[in-house]
């Protein structure tokens, strides 16, 4: 047993190192199936924005800071997309506790944005959120461009400045 | 030694990576990962009641990754717990690999082997999870199967052993869930039909031998489970009714009474107003794959909790945990948004949120048969009995008031049933007003100050308590807290001051934060899932990390 484990923290090491050491292949969006709000079942394979930048931000009604992000964007979210063509998909991971509150809150808010329920959290654990929130620019061609785990106030600014770039198809940061 | 030398170069590569998450590939896959550290040092401090550690220090850690290549998925999470953090179940201690998987999925068929997380419906009779804050991690080591031979039907099936800490559990458990949107299968027919419907349903067994010297328990015992979600416009319904056979175990007192279990949520949502409706009955439904399993180890179903999941330190104080032997519950929210331009919603607007929820024990009759059939009790399905679990009655607005300040206000009234919730004795229903403010400052593009003031009046357990956070944060990547919480209402000589410092460094994915101070014992929970935590002194460290 220690031998097989050994061995498996080798083999982590090794593809952990090498890991770094690759140059401009860019991280693609993992394809998992997640529910909507009307509990219809969808692949994330089949997010699409027209080769314009999309975000997706986890989130979870408990989650305060996670709603301080998008009810922040929701104020600006039409500018954004005039200017920029962003659409945002905001994921929650709620479970059975608090998933059916989820819509009347999106509601209640009024976000504009694409909601989807990721209760089995497969999405959650096939993008390797530890903890949210944990938002995602993907840019044109469905490719992680950059990503945040945390929200501060006024981080919208700084999504928005990302975003920005991205869809002139530049590199952010 | 190899652990070490190994794992630590590991770890320092993983904090090497750029946000830009520019990723290798092998033969044309994508590696991806997490890794978590926590470590404390701890004080003895007798005036929290802070016990001596022998360690001194102590730590749990996590990595994971996960290698994707077209349809084909591996994975693996390394966890150490050398040794485990207090508030933790000490039967983690140890290390190694308790998770790992390879996956197939071409679309219609997935198939995975090794440890899987699934749930079936909401979870009444089967859901896998891992929760690394609760100490919570009850995956299927074995078989996996999702199928879906038409859009529309969706079938899975489970197979395995649980996992105990580092090893697994006694029992196995194999499980049938199938799902049907008509809506999805009957595309043509029913693009007109404006209502959604969606069936459901599942069957577990669990099979454990009988080792005991004097009863005769059942092998294999049985749940099942049906499920309905009607869909229209704004109005969302749906409903999950469970059973299951006799299962005596440690946690019921080995009675032979069937359990059920039913949870029915409606909700209805347009623009600025959201209402949401939810009860629920559980009688005699724990559910695990070893009969004398305890704590959190080896749930098959979850339970959850419809109460509101607090966030703010002192409205969480007290927090409910769902009791799966028996409890009658509801809840009932409204969240409503008013318009900005108008008196009380001023230029920003304004959102309230109205929250209420209780708790009962369902009203049982006992049958004083535990020499003959042991059944246990009888309980009624149209009354409830006069004892109160938990209660919350609760009001949160938040109003913007100027670009550059922001508000939250909260009073909520819980009442609390210590001898219930907490298995304790002779205390009095707890009753507790907590008020909330939290105000936001943003002084300028760089600084923003928050200040969190909390209070709670109680005559109970140990009296009231204030709280105060000061949070600042400079530019995106640093924060520093000071938090203290009083509990001035505690009897002369335990009205202790927890004073504590926290610092952090956060960029892109990498997360690093540093405390040192006094945290209060208190209880930690996640869905109705909890741990009770120890009081504790010294510092601590935080990194998470993701690539």
């Amino acid at each position: 047993m220690k031998r097989i484990t050994s061995m498996l923290l080798l083999a982590m090491a090794f593809v952990t190192a090498t890991a770094f050491q690759s140059g401009e292949n860019l991280a693609k969006l993992p394809s998992v199936t997640i529910k909507t709000l009307d509990g219809k079942t969808i692949s994330t394979a089949d997010f699409k924005n027209d080769g314009k930048p999309i975000v997706i931000s986890f989130w979870a009604t408990w989650c305060a800071p996670c709603k301080k992000e998008l009810n922040a964007i929701a104020e600006k979210y039409e500018d954004w997309q005039a200017e920029t063509g962003v659409k945002v998909i905001a994921v929650s991971i709620d479970d059975a506790r608090n998933a059916p509150k989820v819509k009347p809150y999106v509601e209640s808010k009024a976000w504009e944005y694409e909601v989807y329920i990721d209760e089995n959290q497969d999405f959650k654990r096939a993008m390797n959120v530890n903890n949210v929130p944990h938002t995602f620019v993907l840019n044109g061609n469905m490719e992680i461009v950059w990503q945040t785990n945390a929200y501060v106030e006024g981080g919208e600014e700084k999504l928005h400045e990302v975003i920005a770039k991205v869809a002139k198809g530049e590199k952010p940061e | 030694m190899i652990l070490k030398k190994l794992l630590i170069p590991a770890l320092v590569a993983g904090f090497g990576i750029s946000a830009q998450a520019q990723l290798p590939s092998i033969g044309g896959g994508q590696i991806h990962g997490n890794f978590q550290i926590d470590a404390q040092y701890y004080n003895p401090d007798s005036a929290i009641g802070a016990p001596a550690v022998p360690e001194k220090a102590l730590s749990n850690g996590w990595g994971a990754l996960t290698y994707t290549n077209g349809h084909f998925s591996a994975g693996m999470r390394y966890e150490s717990y050398q040794n485990v953090m207090q508030g933790f179940d000490p039967r983690f201690k140890g290390a190694g690999i308790p998770y790992r998987f390879f996956t197939y999925d071409n679309e219609k068929l997935e198939v995975t082997v090794g440890n899987s997380y699934d749930q079936f419906g909401s979870g009444l009779v089967f859901r896998s999870y891992e929760d690394r804050g609760l100490g919570f991690d009850n995956s299927i080591d074995g078989l996996r199967v999702r199928y879906s031979p038409y859009k529309g039907i969706y079938l899975k099936g489970i197979w395995g052993h649980q996992r105990s800490f580092f090893t697994y559990g006694a029992g196995i458990v194999r499980g049938f869930d199938g799902e049907v949107n008509l809506n999805e299968l009957f595309a043509g027919k029913m693009d007109s039909c404006k209502t959604q419907f969606i069936l459901g349903g599942s069957f577990v067994s669990k099979y454990q031998q009988d080792q005991d010297p004097l009863l005769v328990l059942p092998l294999n015992v049985g749940a099942s489970a049906g499920r309905i979600s009607i869909i229209r416009g704004r109005v969302n319904f749906s409903a999950e009714y469970a059973h299951k056979i006799n299962d005596p175990t440690l946690a019921n007192g080995y009675i032979y009474k069937d359990g059920s279990a039913l949870l029915v949520s409606a909700t209805y949502a347009r623009k600025g107003l959201g209402i949401s409706l939810a009860a629920k009955r559980i009688d005699n439904f724990g559910f695990r794959s070893e009969r004398n399993a305890t704590g959190n180890a080896l749930l098959i179903n979850y339970l959850p909790a419809l109460t509101k999941q607090h966030t703010y330190m002192l409205a969480a104080y007290y927090p409910y945990a769902t009791q799966p032997n028996g409890e009658v519950g509801w809840q009932a929210e409204v969240a409503y948004k008013v318009k900005k331009g108008t008196p009380l919603g001023g230029k920003y607007g304004m959102d309230v949120t109205f929250n209420y929820s209780a708790a009962w024990m369902p009203d049982t009759t006992n049958l004083n048969d535990l020499a003959g059939p042991r059944k246990g009790y009888t309980s009624s399905w149209t009354s409830i009995s006069d004892s109160l679990f938990f209660q919350d009655i609760n009001i949160e607005i938040f109003k913007k008031f100027s670009p550059k300040v922001k508000a939250t206000f909260l009073y909520a009234n819980i009442g609390y049933n210590k001898n219930v919730i907490e298995g304790k004795i002779n205390y009095p229903i707890i009753r507790t007003h907590i008020a909330v403010v939290d105000v936001i400052w943003k002084v300028n593009s760089k600084f923003t100050l928050r200040s969190d003031l909390e209070h709670m009046y109680t005559k109970d357990d140990l009296g009231s308590w204030a709280a105060i956070i000061e949070e600042f944060t400079f530019g995106e990547h640093f924060f520093c807290a000071v938090t203290d919480q009083y509990n001035y209402g505690n009897k002369y000589g335990a009205q202790v001051h927890y004073l504590s410092v926290q610092g952090g460094y956060i960029r892109g994915t990498n997360r690093i934060t540093l405390g040192y101070g006094k945290q209060r014992a208190g209880i930690f929970c996640v869905g109705g899932v909890c741990r009770f935590v120890p009081a504790s002194n010294g510092f601590s460290l935080n990194i998470t990390s993701s690539f």
